[in-house]
């Protein structure tokens, strides 16, 4: 099952890249190299084999509802790229 | 080291010192470095040195109770978050992020005692296994300038085999502390997942990623691991599995380590002798495994038969989970930040010019793998996969052996450019290490002899939480080792690291490319 080209400009919309002509051209040929490894896989009978999604057995930790200090508000804004006081800044998406 | 400094031999601005002129003069050549903090460092060192000061006037008992840390450099990869600090996880996309608060691991070393030195360089975002996909250019193997490092830890690593620090800190997802600790010649391992807690750290595959500690020797990295590892609340995946205090009590004498390894079960797995291995690694390998035996271990041959679906599993899984991951640089809360117009383009555009080629063509196989219709032809399946490679190493623990032994890496050291144009070659390369991390097992790599001058590394994996067992057969290997020729020698290339005016590692890169064109 190749992934044709229209195929990798669908995946890229889905992940939100944007890639040039030469980067999709390019990913092309090697995602098709690299799913064509992934085929192996299929030699092996897993009908019956619970999936692994953690190794290691961890119960669930549930902590209590209590308000505790977090980041201020200076600290937590302080890496944004567009800013306005307490705020990001950030193009219209509604009311245009 | 920590004898010395309480013996008050050094200052630990001497130490300090001494390390940040190694690092200073010679990251030109090697690029190990992103950042290096020599104030704030001599400010720990001084702060380090009161400390001592103090202790040593107030007798043994107070010198015994300090901090077993307290004045050792340390560095950090640049994705452990550092108050203050840069954490690039050599991304464009992070470029100019500054840490709003310290990883759980970083007040761990900080209440340790330890002495922050900077931030290492590293493959974007730990995709890698040469440490040629940082955005910040690739680093150079004091072993042999030309070649890699490994990944993607492999600034972590260097900084070790080329003395800028003693110690350093790496994440191994898929071998990124392993193979770079290999193929520069040094101790890295990769705990059991759930030892060390990831708040903090900049997350590649969640499910996946440990952190670990780079050292000289056995004693070294067990230190460095009990000062990092245990419990914390803010990290789920962190287990509430006690961290044994013996990890600082390893065998001083060589005859007392040796005696360790008397009676030992090792498993010898035959799938990881691959065909295309280098023959003097192997060589290596089973000179290795004849001292063990030598010392009164006894081999056994195993098998895990699942090994070689590790591979297409990894790449599966590790990408799935990194396309979540990595679906947070959105150019609008930190980061590079780029206009496309709305918001949506905003998105595409600074993920399109922020992330470097590994990393886009690994969201891109996470995003198929999950995407509908795809997701249990691919995800589903790896997950049981999984599974299988699990039980394989469950079953051959459960025959009674202690460790499995084998190589970390197919090869030594490889030339810039060897495996950039073939991801699958490059994939390879960590095909004897990511089953480890598939199964959450602990692994290390030691330096076992060279092959065509570069190092070679043993790989020994146990059981889960055997970290401690671990490292004291390392300690006993080292003790039957001693005397090895192999055991004396310096990265070769090191000293012409020293040369203001030699090729940068980007430099050397570029025309290596140049030579494979031709």
């Amino acid at each position: 099952m190749a992934l044709t080209r229209a195929d990798v400009v669908h995946v890229a919309h889905l992940a939100r890249l944007g890639l040039e002509e030469d980067e999709l051209a390019r990913l092309e040929g090697q995602l098709n190299h690299i799913l064509d490894q992934y085929a192996k896989l299929a030699e092996l009978d897993t009908d019956d084999i619970a999936p692994t999604a953690q190794t290691i057995e961890l119960e669930s930790i549930l902590r209590d509802d209590v308000a505790r200090p977090s980041l201020d508000a200076p600290t937590a804004l302080a890496n944004a790229p567009r800013r306005d006081g307490d705020f990001i800044v950030v193009p219209a998406i509604i009311g245009e | 080291m920590t004898a010395l400094l309480r013996a008050g031999a050094f200052r630990a601005r001497e130490i300090a010192e001494a390390h940040l002129a190694n690092a200073e003069r010679q990251n030109h050549a090697l690029n190990a470095w992103l950042s290096i903090d020599r104030e704030r460092a001599l400010g720990e060192a001084d702060a380090a040195d009161v400390r001592l000061d103090a202790a040593r006037r107030s007798g043994p008992d107070a010198v015994a109770a300090l901090p077993p840390l307290l004045g050792v450099p340390v560095a950090l990869k640049d994705l452990v978050s550092l108050k203050g600090g840069q954490a690039t996880a050599g991304s464009r996309i992070l470029e100019g992020y500054r840490a709003p608060y310290d990883a759980h691991i970083t007040e761990r070393l900080r209440e340790a005692g330890a002495v922050v030195l900077g931030k290492t360089n590293m493959d974007e975002f730990a995709m890698g296994s040469s440490n040629e996909h940082s955005a910040f250019g690739p680093v150079s193997n004091p072993w042999r300038l030309d070649a890699v490092p490994g990944g993607s830890s492999g600034g972590s690593a260097v900084t070790v085999a080329a003395y800028h620090a003693p110690l350093a800190i790496g994440t191994d997802t898929g071998g990124s502390i392993r193979q770079p600790a290999a193929l520069t010649g040094i101790v890295g391992m990769k705990p059991t997942y759930g030892r060390v807690s990831r708040y903090g750290i900049i997350a590649f595959a969640s499910s996946l990623d440990q952190i670990g500690p780079f050292a000289r020797d056995a004693r070294d990295a067990a230190m460095l691991l009990h000062a990092v590892a245990g419990r914390d609340e803010r990290d789920a995946t962190s287990a509430p599995v006690p961290v044994p205090d013996d990890l600082l009590h390893l065998p001083a004498s060589d005859d007392e380590a040796a005696a360790t390894l008397r009676g030992r079960r090792f498993g010898l797995p035959r799938e990881y002798f691959v065909a295309g291995m280098e023959p003097g690694s192997e060589r290596r390998i089973r000179e290795a495994v004849a001292a063990l035996e030598a010392a009164g271990a006894t081999i056994e041959d195993v098998s895990l038969p699942h090994t070689d679906y590790g591979l297409a599993t990894y790449y599966i899984v590790a990408p799935a989970e990194a396309s979540a991951n990595l679906a947070r640089y959105d150019g609008i809360r930190y980061g590079f930040s780029r206009r496309g117009g709305d918001v949506l383009a905003d998105y595409v555009a600074t993920r399109g010019a922020g992330f470097g080629a590994e990393v886009k063509r690994r969201i891109m196989l996470g995003t198929y793998a999950l995407s509908a219709g795809y997701y249990d032809a691919f995800y589903l399946k790896a997950q049981k996969v999984r599974t299988l490679i699990k039980r394989d190493f469950d079953l051959a623990f459960a025959s009674g052996i202690d460790a499995l032994v084998a190589p970390t890496s197919p090869t030594p050291a490889f030339r810039f450019g060897a495996k950039l144009a073939d991801p699958v070659a490059m994939y390879l390369s960590d095909a004897c290490t990511l089953p480890v991390n598939m199964a959450g097992l602990p692994g290390v790599s030691i330096p076992c002899g060279l092959s065509d001058g570069l190092p070679v590394g043993l790989q020994l994996i146990g059981p889960a939480w055997s970290e401690l067992d671990l490292l004291r057969i390392v300690r006993g290997y080292e003790a039957v080792t001693a005397d090895a020729t192999w055991r004396s020698l310096e990265p070769a290339e090191l000293a012409l690291a020293d040369d203001p005016s030699g090729p940068t590692p980007a430099e050397r890169a570029a025309a290596a490319r140049v030579g494979t064109a031709r």
